[in-house]
């Protein structure tokens, strides 16, 4: 950590909890509003009228999730007929083909997910109207969708012996219109001016300074690449003096790419591209953006419970795990390529560079550098975002073992827009219920006696993730189709695929991205993964949502264990690693540790 | 379940039109007229002709030009219709050999040059269309242009500081060099 790394993490700390208050509140007063006469009370009166929603009704916990479950398959279904449609939609200036049934089933699952996982490059799959209709639409509804699910367990804690926790379809409707909409607006439009691009053109040929000379595959009368008799591509030499930039309406996706933790890239380099991330400022605005919602959500919880400490609390916690991680993915960084510091056979021969002293720049942009591109992605992967303005892939092993665990951990480091509260939430009844066990009372959360129910949710909540992982994993080790994947030799195949399903099980959506994952074996799989990743968590939290408004309120007294302050930040962040380390350190020490341990040994 | 079908389809197809044609639709609308330029890609014209993108890099090669970054697109590299790291790891044999390989071009087109070389001009950026280089590695290849161009090194040490960005707001980022820039103001230099 050099001065220049101290000094951007204390600013994206302090602007954060300079904002997550602010838009806290904002949260908070929109989500449970009532029905005084205003204009927004008016729009959504004649909204719902439309759409033959009650606003007034309340659900119970298992109609609040058949309308979700309901409503996000509608979703995939919309998603999953556009692609297979393109080549008779309008908006497709380059013609692309028509998406695989496999291909596009799990980008449907994944866009719906809030996962964002791209098996397919975007600017040579995804026509514009794709791009809009159907992943930018996923890009708001299912970040609402998240904020609803965190809403309403936030007022089953907030209630008392009450059946109902919402109206599935009102709180959809406000996340998106009154939270997601309008701060998107205003991002599109700042990053438009900066040198996103927003346009419907078609690709814009331009004539280069200097001739590019290449070989590229000889291809034979079909198109396909010509073979030799061992396998290999026939290559040709050839060179071009143009250049092609692929065009699109980049900022309006862009914008809530990030601030709905959805982080599916218009392009196939996603943050990485200029076009969708220009410069340095625009890439702090851009982490920024990831983190605003998830954090704004812990001080709308406390705003919601009527006890602001307890959002805090939640929000320390976070932090707290977030600022160290992100500490050791910058100097893990900053440490280098030992093998690159040296290039050469002979100490004659040999020429040295700046591997060590300038750090790990593969899969690196110049504009960002090592501390901006390591930042960014702990922010990325603590919450459920899976933007990249820098190839993972490329990291040191180190390095890249820290989005790997910040996945693993559940999502819960601030973690996705909704996902990332109702996940911590699970955790701190399991930290209360743990804490209960050790002092010897009947573990209660916000007046809530926590019971048989509540726990058995909150361990299917907690366990389904590690389960979709490890099993995945372990399927795909096994196989032919899994091995086939693998980009890079040795251990660090081994963490691809580790890193594939925790993307994917998490909803995070980030890769090690050589990793080759189009094809049907790991598009069906890794679309199992993210469909029950995000609903096997959601049911039961939606179940719990339900009886913990169903109960009465305990009074606080002398035998209360408080769950505010730092005793119980440090117990959440106990609870939080120690079931992150127990499920995932056997496998961490076969791909990172392991590769870690032969980089360095190797020099 | 059927009670739900009605609300869910109808919001469904309300939100869609909103979020995704209305919206995309609006801030292209206001980008055109509020960032004509940016909105269309940041060109840079020559002539009336657009010669590339302020935010894209080119691929250069020819020593009288400075080198960007290496990039991994495909076929050809700063393919800006395919955007592409490497995602090589880090003891992929292969990334050692590429490096090797960058090093050793580096070294024929300026061989009295013994310097460490500058680690971001021999490993392939995350986008493969960097368009930038740190100002070690323009410095690095000072004396190669100037020599080729048989200009003054310090001629082209002054178009270097002229195409040199500081980090943004003087904290974000890293301090680089705009090679499509810096080649361009050479080109003028020697009209």
């Amino acid at each position: 950590m050099n001065d220049h790394a101290w000094i951007l993490l204390g600013l994206f700390m302090a602007m954060l909890l300079l904002l997550a208050r602010p838009m806290g509140i904002y949260i908070s007063r929109v989500m449970t509003m009532g029905n005084h006469e205003s204009w927004v009370s008016g729009v959504e009166k004649a909204v719902f009228r439309a759409c033959g929603i009650q606003r007034d009704e309340e659900m119970g916990w298992l109609q609040y999730a058949l309308a979700v479950v309901l409503f996000n398959a509608l979703g995939l279904l919309a998603v999953y007929a556009l692609q297979r449609l393109q080549p008779w939609l309008p908006l497709n200036p380059q013609a692309m083909a028509n998406v695989s049934p496999d291909s596009a089933f799990n980008t449907a699952v994944s866009f719906v997910t809030n996962t964002n996982w791209q098996g397919y490059g975007g600017e040579s799959t995804m026509g514009y109207l794709i791009q809009m209709l159907g992943l930018t639409v996923q890009n708001f509804v299912s970040a609402a969708t998240g904020i609803a699910v965190a809403i309403a367990l936030v007022r089953g804690f907030a209630r008392h012996s009450a059946t109902g926790i919402g109206n599935a379809w009102a709180d959809i409707f406000r996340a998106t219109t009154w939270i997601l909409l309008p701060l998107s607006l205003l991002f599109a439009l700042f990053l438009s001016s900066q040198g996103v691009i927003q346009n419907f053109a078609a690709y814009q040929e331009v004539t280069t300074l200097d001739v590019t000379r290449y070989e590229a595959p000889r291809l034979d009368a079909d198109g396909q690449p010509l073979q030799d008799e061992q396998g290999n591509p026939v290559m040709e030499r050839a060179s071009t003096a143009t250049q092609t930039l692929a065009m699109g309406p980049v900022a309006s996706q862009e914008a809530i790419k990030m601030l709905g933790t959805n982080g599916g890239g218009f392009f196939n380099a996603n943050s990485a591209h200029p076009f969708e991330n220009p410069t340095p400022l625009v890439n702090f605005l851009q982490m920024l953006s990831i983190f605003l919602i998830p954090g704004a959500l812990c001080i709308a919880f406390g705003c919601i419970v009527g006890d602001e400490r307890q959002g805090w609390t939640v929000f320390a916690a976070m932090a707290l795990l977030f600022v160290s991680f992100a500490i050791g993915a910058i100097g893990f960084e900053q440490q280098g390529n030992p093998l690159l510091a040296q290039v050469g056979e002979t100490e004659a021969t040999s020429v040295r560079t700046t591997a060590l002293s300038d750090g790990n720049m593969e899969g690196k942009e110049a504009r960002f550098g090592i501390a901006d591109s390591a930042l960014f992605a702990t922010v990325t992967t603590a919450a459920s975002c899976g933007a990249v303005n820098a190839m993972h892939d490329s990291f040191t092993p180190l390095g890249g073992a820290v989005p790997l665990v910040m996945m693993q951990l559940g999502e819960v480091v601030f973690g996705g827009v909704g996902s990332g509260l109702y996940g911590m939430l699970i955790f701190a009844v399991l930290a209360v219920f743990i804490a209960g066990l050790m002092i010897g009372r009947t573990p209660e959360y916000l007046g809530k006696k926590i019971e048989a129910h509540e726990m058995k949710m909150t361990s299917i909540a907690i366990l389904a993730t590690p389960l979709l992982v490890l099993v995945g994993t372990a399927a795909a080790v096994m196989t032919e189709a899994g091995r086939a994947g693998i980009a890079n030799p040795g251990a660090h195949g081994f963490a691809e695929i580790l890193y594939a399903f925790s993307s994917a099980a998490n909803n995070n959506g980030s890769a090690f991205a050589g990793f080759s994952a189009n094809t049907p074996f790991y598009n069906v799989l890794l679309a199992l993964a993210m469909w029950f990743g995000r609903f096997a968590v959601i049911v039961p939290v939606l179940a719990m949502a339900g009886s913990l408004a169903a109960k009465k309120r305990i009074p606080v007294s002398a035998g209360t264990l408080p769950t505010h302050g730092p005793l119980f930040v440090a117990l959440l962040v106990g609870v939080v690693l120690l079931v992150g380390l127990l499920n995932y350190v056997p496998a961490l020490a076969l791909g990172p540790v392991v590769e870690h341990l032969v980089l360095w040994s190797t020099r | 379940m059927k009670a739900l079908l009605r609300p869910a389809l109808s919001l469904f197809v309300l939100l869609s039109v909103v979020t995704g044609l209305v919206y995309p639709m609006l801030v292209t609308g206001v980008a055109r007229i509020a960032f004509p330029d940016a909105a269309a890609g940041s060109l840079i014209m020559r002539d009336g002709k657009p010669i590339g993108s302020a935010l894209i890099g080119q691929n250069f090669s020819d020593p009288k030009y400075f080198w960007g970054r290496p990039s991994a697109t495909a076929p050809q590299p700063y393919n800006a219709a395919a955007s592409a790291g490497s995602n090589q790891g880090p003891l992929n044999p292969a990334l050692a050999d590429a490096v090797k390989a960058r090093v050793a071009a580096l070294r024929a087109a300026d061989p009295g040059n013994q310097r460490p070389v500058p680690i971001d001009l021999v490993t392939a950026s995350a986008s493969g269309l960097d368009p930038h280089i740190s100002p070690a590695a323009a410095d690095y290849q000072l004396e190669r242009v100037a020599r080729t161009r048989h200009l003054e090194v310090k001629a082209v040490r002054q178009l270097v500081a002229e195409n040199t960005e500081g980090r943004d707001l003087g904290v974000f980022g890293e301090p680089r060099v705009h090679v499509l820039n810096l080649n361009l103001a050479l080109d003028a230099h020697a009209r």
